[in-house]
């Protein structure tokens, strides 16, 4: 499957990553062709097989529900991009309704 | 024990060294930054270092002097002076990650690994240069430039751990942290002309690595030699609550694998605790002449295709012939699906990337590019003036695999295939073959700026990229040049069997002797 | 409403927060009104480096909550990441459970038809996440704070099947759907607090067709009303949409509470691909059957049975059942008062009136309310045998609120005991005609309707203590 201009800007905003006409036009190439190596992979059957999504056996291990300290205030504004009474301050979102979209 | 040949001692004769009272933690400290000096870590040369304090270092170290004196177990690396591959947390000096989206982070808290390295009595010298966000096998992806292969000037050292391995080769720090994902320790270590292990997936804590791949990630160790990586290994490996894909296996002392023998009874240690001042610190005899009796090595042939430059492949030949005249034997031996290893690996690598770097969005830490066009438009800059074009590729490459309608095309497909590579492993391991020997890569430290092609580049992974997707161990240690050029032997052997890894390690390097780097 | 031409489907998602002491993830509290951002770590805030380790406890309640919902449990459950990009998701995606969710398979009976058959809404799959943080948009004009003190709090999803056929029936899920999860005590399911959220999927279809048609989101009701109003308006926005010939196309609305409308939001659904695949940072959830047996054990009686129970056992008809089992503690305190006293009529009468009233008043839990089962049965048994009397008992509850003390020793102290003794009573008699001249002049002429008022003022002059009866015979052999 040959990567579409279309396929790398709607990839690039669900990735939030700008990229501008010319750089579209490069990474439409440079996809492609890195794509055309992974083709060999169709030719493999896997019908029985079953996916690797982690090495290792077993079920994963739980925690006790106590708490443990976290990081200081101070610690994170030290870090914090942008910061004020204690919340992190971010551009206003278009349509801010969206809010009630996200999350679980 | 003297100090003017700093650079030539192993990390166990410094811990002696420093236990006998022979020397002091801050003289060792003050001796690496020499040599770094001497030698040319900053920017203007090697570009070997992206953060180092010598001021707190030395500090640091002063600090442990008391303790020294009170009790003669202080950890089996006291006085050890380490460098840290910049992917992994420390307090202290910043984690970028070779990155402009991290410049200047400071992280809160502490990966594990570093936390029993100097529990262990390690010093943290620098912070070390690296492929940004480990994405590259040159050290040339740095947002911070290039590094330079200290045997070669013209060349480059490998990647990602690229900073780490020059650290070693160069003698500033006689061991090293770096992470792998596809081979990102092995490879410069082969480069370079040092030692370079990527344990079992789960054997080492990633709690502080920065994730690349999360599922293929493991911090890994350089050393100069094969007890430098062993000692360096065993004191951070080992169960860790705070990461959820670490593994309770007992930690054996790995050293004792110098004395050729097979692995002791497996202890019961406390795998909560660091083990400091595990293993005697004084040094194994090396490895006689037929300590290897028994032991059966296998050569994949898919690792020695005809495309193989001759040179490297004689080198093998010779190692291989080390093997039998310590009384192993070698069985021609088939990885099949091996060569579908790099399809598998940059369709997997990449979507787990896509989704790990998510967070580095200038919402909370890091860097923030706000043209004040709103929020989607801060996320867009922030993204793309933070990110280099590989890690941008990466990034698209992944969304693309994991997007609706080529999910099952590409990463379900490949997360099956995967488990077909893994499958010849088992199936070889359980044939009776102990070891596997491969060359490290294809090929030797390349000119700076010499590949462009990514795929090319991707190409350097090829013999490395398997024991990562199997999840085994693996280790690259020197086994000559050619064109004055290092070349590394791999040594690949089942999960968690770290100590017959290094039991073949030991004993190829006693083997070979001066020839490893001729 | 619109033309009933057409059918309502609904189904619901519903988001209930599990009560753990710390978040999903990592050690961090979820309690409720901390500063902004204070209850963080690096797991929460996304730091590099940073691994999710499961929190146990959210385990145990999601199983609870699957067994009380008749679900059946998977022995292998897998972490998926949800990925999306929004400022109070710190990882850009959310730890989530995909294809292969935590339990599947359970249903819940909203009531019975008029053939007396139990209508059961089916539920699809229940699944443990976490929560996101939250962003506030009124803050600050042109930018959005964001707090991440709920980020990372467990959560568990429950998606019904698309079974609701109206919008009441919608609200009848949702109400026993949190009522059972109080019984089962896995979460507040408080909508107000946002500890239960609901979204909801709609279609409509001419009746009998078996196909169904096309689905709107709707997002943002914030009580079950409100989902019952939305449901309303967009069955009659998509009825409408049909009967001119148009066609629903697939998109997310937005519940306007103050219009009382839907919007269509406005993200692209092209802009929805999540692209889950499974969460490599943890190792499959796998259950031994010994943990699920023993939490199967230890499942609380849930509301259907508690209802049928308390019918029997107290004689109670089934609307006075209904308010008393609402909630799990009001039925626990008024079965404690009943068995202590012997009388589920009395019992329910004290609840639902005095109880109820006081608690409303003060705006108290019945959990920490003052007056205990037993001191309210104490005082059922004394109005029985007429220690003291119906107009007392009032009083003595009263203070009983007041004091914390029992019952009889409020009646003692306050001199509430009715008095039967002939000669006191004799004696408030003779004083009551002594200073009614007139109405005593006539009642004794034989004007017998004014017993009554006498009898009033006897029992006023005794302060309530003297036994009405009593009195009426007493008058009554004066007066004869
Ligand atoms: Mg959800
Ligand atoms: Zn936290």
């Amino acid at each position: 499957m040959a990567v579409t201009r279309e396929d790398v800007l709607h990839i690039a905003e669900l990735a939030r990553l700008g990229i501008d006409a010319t750089r579209a036009d490069e990474l439409t190439k440079e996809l492609s062709a890195i794509l055309s190596h992974m083709e060999v992979l169709s030719q493999v059957d896997t019908a029985a097989v079953s996916a690797t999504t982690i090495v290792g056996a077993g079920g994963t291990p739980l925690r006790p529900d106590v708490g443990v300290p976290g990081v200081s205030s101070a610690a994170i504004a030290s870090i914090a991009s942008a910061m004020r009474d204690g919340f992190f301050i971010v551009p206003r979102l278009a349509t801010h309704e969206d809010s009630s979209e996200n999350g679980a | 024990m003297s100090l003017d040949n700093y650079a030539q001692l192993g990390a166990a004769q410094i811990a002696a060294g420093v236990r006998a009272g022979e020397t002091s933690p801050a003289d060792i400290v003050r001796a690496s930054f020499k040599r770094a000096d001497e030698i040319g870590a900053g920017p203007d040369a090697l570009n070997i270092f992206l953060h180092a304090d010598e001021k707190a270092s030395v500090a640091e170290a002063e600090q442990m002097q008391p303790r020294i004196r009170k009790t003669a177990d202080i950890g089996v690396l006291a006085g050890v002076p380490v460098t840290i591959k910049d992917n992994i947390a420390s307090l202290g000096l910043p984690t970028t990650c070779g990155s402009k989206i991290l410049g200047g982070y400071v992280s809160p808290f502490e990966a594990t690994a570093v936390a029993r390295l100097r529990a262990n009595g390690a010093i943290i010298v620098a912070k070390t240069n690296m492929d940004e966000f480990a994405m590259g096998s040159s050290t040339e992806n740095s947002a911070f430039g290039p590094t330079r292969n200290p045997l070669d000037v013209r060349c480059v050292p490998g990647g990602s751990s690229g900073g780490s391995a020059a650290a070693v080769a160069a003698g500033i720090t006689p061991i090293a942290l770096g992470s792998e994902t596809g081979g990102s320790v092995r490879q410069p270590a082969a480069f370079c002309g040092v030692v370079g292990v990527k344990p079992t997936y789960g054997r080492v804590s990633r709690y502080g690595l920065v994730a690349f791949a999360s599922s293929l990630d493991q911090i890994g160790v350089l050393g100069r030699t094969v007890d430098d990586a062993a000692l360096a290994l065993e004191s951070i490996s080992g169960f860790d609550k705070m990461d959820s894909t670490s593994s309770d296996a007992d930690v054996p002392i790995y050293r004792l694998a110098a004395l050729g023998k097979p692995a002791p009874e497996a202890r019961n240690p406390d795998t909560e605790a660091i083990r400091i001042g595990r293993s005697p610190v004084p040094l194994p005899p090396p490895p006689g002449p037929t300590t290897l009796e028994g032991v059966v090595i296998g050569r994949p042939r898919e690792y020695f295709p005809e495309s193989l430059d001759p040179e490297i492949g004689r080198v093998c030949e010779r190692a291989l012939d080390r093997f039998r005249s310590m009384g192993a034997t070698v069985r021609d031996i088939s990885l099949p699906r091996s060569p579908l290893a790099i399809p598998v690996y940059y369709i997997l690598a990449p979507a787990e990337a896509s989704s790990n770097l998510a967070r580095f969005d200038g919402v909370r830490y890091g860097l923030r590019v706000d043209p004040g066009k709103g929020l989607k438009a801060m996320y867009e800059a922030t993204r793309s003036e933070g990110f280099g074009p590989e890690v941008t590729r990466r990034i698209l490459l992944g969304t693309y695999v994991l997007s609706a309608g080529y999910y099952d095309a590409y990463y379900k497909k490949a997360q099956a295939v995967r488990t077909l590579i893994a499958d010849d492993f088992r199936a070889v391991f359980a044939s009776g073959v102990h070891a596997i020997f491969t060359p490290t890569t294809p090929t030797t430290a390349f000119p700076i700026g010499a590949i462009s092609d990514p795929y090319e580049m991707y190409l350097n992974d090829i013999f490395t990229v398997t024991a990562n997707l199997a999840g085994v161990p693996a280790i690259s240690v020197p086994i000559g040049r050619v064109r004055r050029l290092p070349v590394g032997g791999q040594i690949i052997t089942a999960h968690f069997d770290e100590y017959a890894m290094f039991r073949v390690a030991y004993a190829l390097e006693a083997g070979l002797g001066a020839e490893a780097h001729q | 409403m619109s033309s009933g031409r057409y059918e309502m489907v609904v189904g619901l998602e519903v988001h209930v927060q599990l009560k753990t002491r710390t978040k999903a993830f990592c050690g961090c509290s979820t309690d409720f009104g901390a500063p902004p951002n204070l209850n963080t770590c690096p797991v929460c805030l996304a730091l590099p480096g940073a691994l999710p380790v499961l929190n146990e406890h959210a385990v145990e309640l999601a199983i609870r909550a699957a067994l009380g919902l008749g679900c059946r449990i998977d022995p292998v459950s897998v972490f998926a990441r949800k990925n999306y990009f929004y400022p109070d998701l710190p990882k850009g995606y959310q730890i989530s459970q995909f294809d292969q969710p935590l339990a599947v398979g359970g249903s819940v009976v909203i009531g019975q038809s008029d053939k007396g058959t139990d209508l059961r809404i089916g539920i699809t799959r229940l699944h443990l996440e976490e929560d996101a943080g939250k962003s506030i948009h009124d803050r600050y004009p042109g930018e959005t704070a964001i707090d991440l003190n709920r980020a990372g709090v467990p959560l568990i999803e429950i998606v019904s099947e698309p079974d609701i056929r109206a919008s009441a029936a919608a609200g009848a899920y949702l109400r026993t759907l949190k009522q059972i999860l109080q019984y089962l005590d896995v979460s507040d399911v408080s909508m107000e607090e946002g500890s239960l959220r609901v979204d909801a999927n709609i279609s409509v279809r001419p009746p009998g067709q078996t196909k169904l048609g096309t689905k709107t989101e709707v997002k943002n009701m914030n009580s079950f009303s409100a989902v019952e109003k939305a449901l309303e308006a967009e069955y009659t926005r998509q009825c409408a949409l049909l009967d001119s010939g148009g066609k629903v196309e697939q998109q997310t609305l937005l519940w306007d509470g103050a219009k009382e409308t839907v919007r269509p939001s406005r993200t692209k659904e092209g802009s929805h691909d999540y692209r889950y695949f499974p969460e490599p940072d943890l190792r499959p959830l796998m259950l031994d059957t010994k943990w699920v047996d023993h939490a199967r054990k230890g499942l609380p009686e849930l509301p259907a049975a508690r209802k049928t129970r308390v019918a029997t056992e107290y004689g109670l008809p089934a609307v006075e059942v209904e308010q008393l089992t609402a909630d799990p503690a009001l039925a626990g305190y008024f079965e404690e008062v009943a068995r202590a006293a012997g009388d589920g009529k009395a019992a329910y009468n004290w609840v639902m009136g005095e109880v109820q009233a006081t608690l409303r008043a003060a705006g108290e839990q019945i959990a920490h309310f003052r007056v205990r089962p037993a001191d309210l049965a104490q005082l059922i048994t004394i109005v029985r045998d007429g220690t003291i009397s119906h107009t007392a008992a009032k009083r003595v509850f009263a203070l009983m609120v007041e004091t914390g003390k029992p019952a009889a020793q409020v009646a003692a102290d306050e001199g509430l005991v009715q008095v039967g003794d002939e000669s006191a009573i004799a004696t408030w008699v003779d004083e009551v005609l002594g200073e009614h001249p007139e109405e005593a002049a006539r009642y004794l002429a034989g004007e017998k309707k004014l017993q009554g008022v006498l009898v009033g003022f006897v029992m006023k002059k005794s302060k309530g203590r003297a036994d009405p009866k009593r009195v009426n015979q007493l008058l009554s052999s004066r007066g004869g």
